[in-house]
């Protein structure tokens, strides 16, 4: 009888909100250093490999390498703020500090919970999205105004990257568990789906299986943008990055009802 | 304000033929209670009993396998979310927000109840002072003592203004000052006509804020009644403690029952007297003569073997 509420459709409601707010307070409380995490290290990412690399490279798919690797930073980056606030964050109110057993006790759910968590950890994620467009207006690698079309693609990645994290959170044991999903997922999408170089470079097999990974889709449709170009077969791509976030947000939401309300 | 109505009469919480299950082990087996309103009642038994369990089933944080729960009237689990609008919880073990002040912790927990941030912060000062924290609404959490952070907790579970307070083992790891200190905020909680269910392993605590308690043991109630009754139906009222690896007298004839533990023989008895003159003979043993507690009548009924 348990089992239709775990698989029951997540119950959406506005009572996220207040929990939402409490990860903004915790947040504002340390905005210095995560801004600036947000800001430097990609920026030096950027201008290391940007001119120490780029230097080396006549043009990439068209374009100064530079503005190639600002695209593939964009998106790698606002799915790396999705993923670590969906594990390592999310995981320390869930398990350690037991803020989710605090809130559950007032008039919320579960899924109230989890959908704060969904829309805090995007919310950060297109902050930090935010802040490499900062940086690539300042270095001057784009003045299309095709780049406010990124906003909503953040919007996408951040929901996409935090649902798939949010799995790794429901199943973790501990902090040591999230190594697999770097290991195994975050890694090969950083090399395999197009943020250094264009997958076109890769052998077909790998160019097949970067296909299957959700960063490709991102990366498909930003770095067009950035460039001042339409990109192609948006649709495709925008459902590959909403059916990911979608199915691992609903899986997560099964997962953590049948660990936490057992 | 209150004008008392026929409402007040209702049970604010009943649980009956409550049954839990994990695997092959039925942690809460068949378990019924119902709590009138403005009492204390008590939730005791050894580790693994099934209390926690039983919180969490009558707050809607897990389902029943079986049995029915009524919450402030409303349906649990079905409603329980409506139904803990009005209810306050002192979870085990404190859990705080560590990156928040005190009065920011008061107002981020209020603001789950759907309170609004003025109203909240109407509330700080009086919750405060309940908690006897006064002047340190800008303290962080990590630099409170245990005592400060427990009452903290209670002044949390009080923003909503509940009508039922849950408190899971409220006095655990606290000093006896900090503890004497939450017993009286929780007399002047019943004073205010606000209802209590607490678990404890402290007897003391038990005997000296519970109105009635139960007691249970593998997911059973085994007694339940109020502190004294119980105290009176199932021990003698005198107990006589005789410690040591001596000899010991032969105490069968002057008590009604005795009791081997260790080193110590416990005697229990309707009237001492002549088991206090006989021990009196022999000067070299150490003995106690106390009145028989709620102690005494939980080890009776759970028996002395440790379980966890």
């Amino acid at each position: 009888m348990t089992w239709r509420h775990d698989f029951s459709p997540p119950s959406l409601s506005w009572r996220f909100i207040p929990i939402w707010r409490r990860n903004f307070l915790v947040w504002r409380k340390l905005a210095i250093p995560s801004i600036l995490g947000n800001l430097a290290d990609p920026a030096f990412y950027m201008l290391g490999l940007g001119y120490g690399l780029g230097g080396l490279l006549p043009q990439v798919a068209g374009v100064p390498y530079m503005t190639f690797l600002a695209a593939g930073t964009l998106c790698y980056s606002t799915m790396n703020s999705a993923t670590f606030e969906s594990l390592y964050s999310a995981f320390s109110r869930m398990h350690v500090q037991k803020t989710w057993d605090a809130m559950l006790n007032a008039p919320l759910e579960l899924d109230d919970v989890m959908l704060a968590e969904l829309a805090w950890a995007t919310s950060k994620s297109v902050l930090s999205g935010v802040a490499i467009l900062v940086i690539i207006l300042a270095l001057g690698l784009s003045h299309s105004w095709l780049l406010l079309w990124t906003l909503p693609l953040l919007v996408l990645i951040g929901f996409c990257f935090t649902g798939m994290a949010l799995v790794m959170n429901a199943l973790s044991p501990n902090y040591d568990f999230f190594m697999y999903y770097f290991t195994l997922v975050i890694t090969p999408m950083v090399l395999l789906c197009g943020v250094f170089y264009p997958v076109a470079q890769l052998p077909a097999f790998l160019q097949s299986a970067a296909l299957w990974l959700p960063l490709t889709h991102a990366i498909e449709l930003g770095r067009p943008l950035v460039q001042g170009e339409l990109p192609q077969r948006i649709g495709v791509h925008a459902s590959v990055l909403l059916a990911y976030g979608s199915a691992s947000f609903y899986l997560a939401l099964v997962l953590v009802r049948r660990r936490l309300l057992k | 304000m209150a004008v008392s109505t026929g409402e007040d009469l209702l049970p604010v919480l009943t649980a009956s033929a409550l049954r839990k299950r994990y695997g092959a082990k039925e942690v809460v087996a068949g378990l019924d209670l119902a709590l009138a309103p403005g009492e204390c009642f008590g939730l005791l038994g050894p580790n693994g009993a099934g209390k926690t369990t039983t919180l969490r089933l009558l707050l809607g944080l897990t389902r029943p396998d079986g049995g029915t729960i009524s919450l402030l009237g409303l349906p649990v689990p079905d409603q329980a979310r409506q139904a803990r609008v009005k209810v306050g919880v002192v979870p085990q073990l404190d859990n705080l927000d560590p990156d928040f002040s005190v009065a920011e912790n008061l107002m981020v927990y209020g603001r789950y109840f759907g309170l609004s941030d003025a109203a909240v912060a109407a509330r700080i000062p009086e919750l405060l002072e309940f908690a006897d924290l006064t002047g340190r609404a800008d303290a962080k959490i990590e630099t409170l003592s245990g005592g400060m952070k427990r009452r903290l907790t209670l002044a949390r579970a009080l923003v909503n203004d509940p009508d039922v307070i849950f408190l899971d083992e409220p006095t655990t790891g606290l000093d006896p000052q900090a503890r004497h200190m939450m017993w009286q905020r929780l007399r002047r909680l019943l004073g205010e006509g606000k209802t209590i269910l607490l678990t404890t392993h402290f007897m003391e605590e038990a005997e000296r804020l519970c109105d009635r308690l139960l007691i249970m043991d593998r997911g059973k109630a085994i007694t339940t009644g109020a502190p004294r009754d119980l105290i009176a139906a199932h021990i003698e009222p005198h107990v006589v403690e005789i410690y040591g690896g001596e000899e010991k007298p032969d105490c069968a004839a002057s008590c009604q029952r005795q009791e081997r533990v260790g080193e110590t023989l416990f005697c229990y008895a309707t009237d001492p007297h002549d088991l206090l003159a006989q021990l009196q003979q022999q000067c070299k043993l150490r003995y106690l003569h106390r009145p028989a507690n709620l102690e005494d009548v939980f080890l009776k009924l759970t028996g002395r073997d440790l379980r966890d």
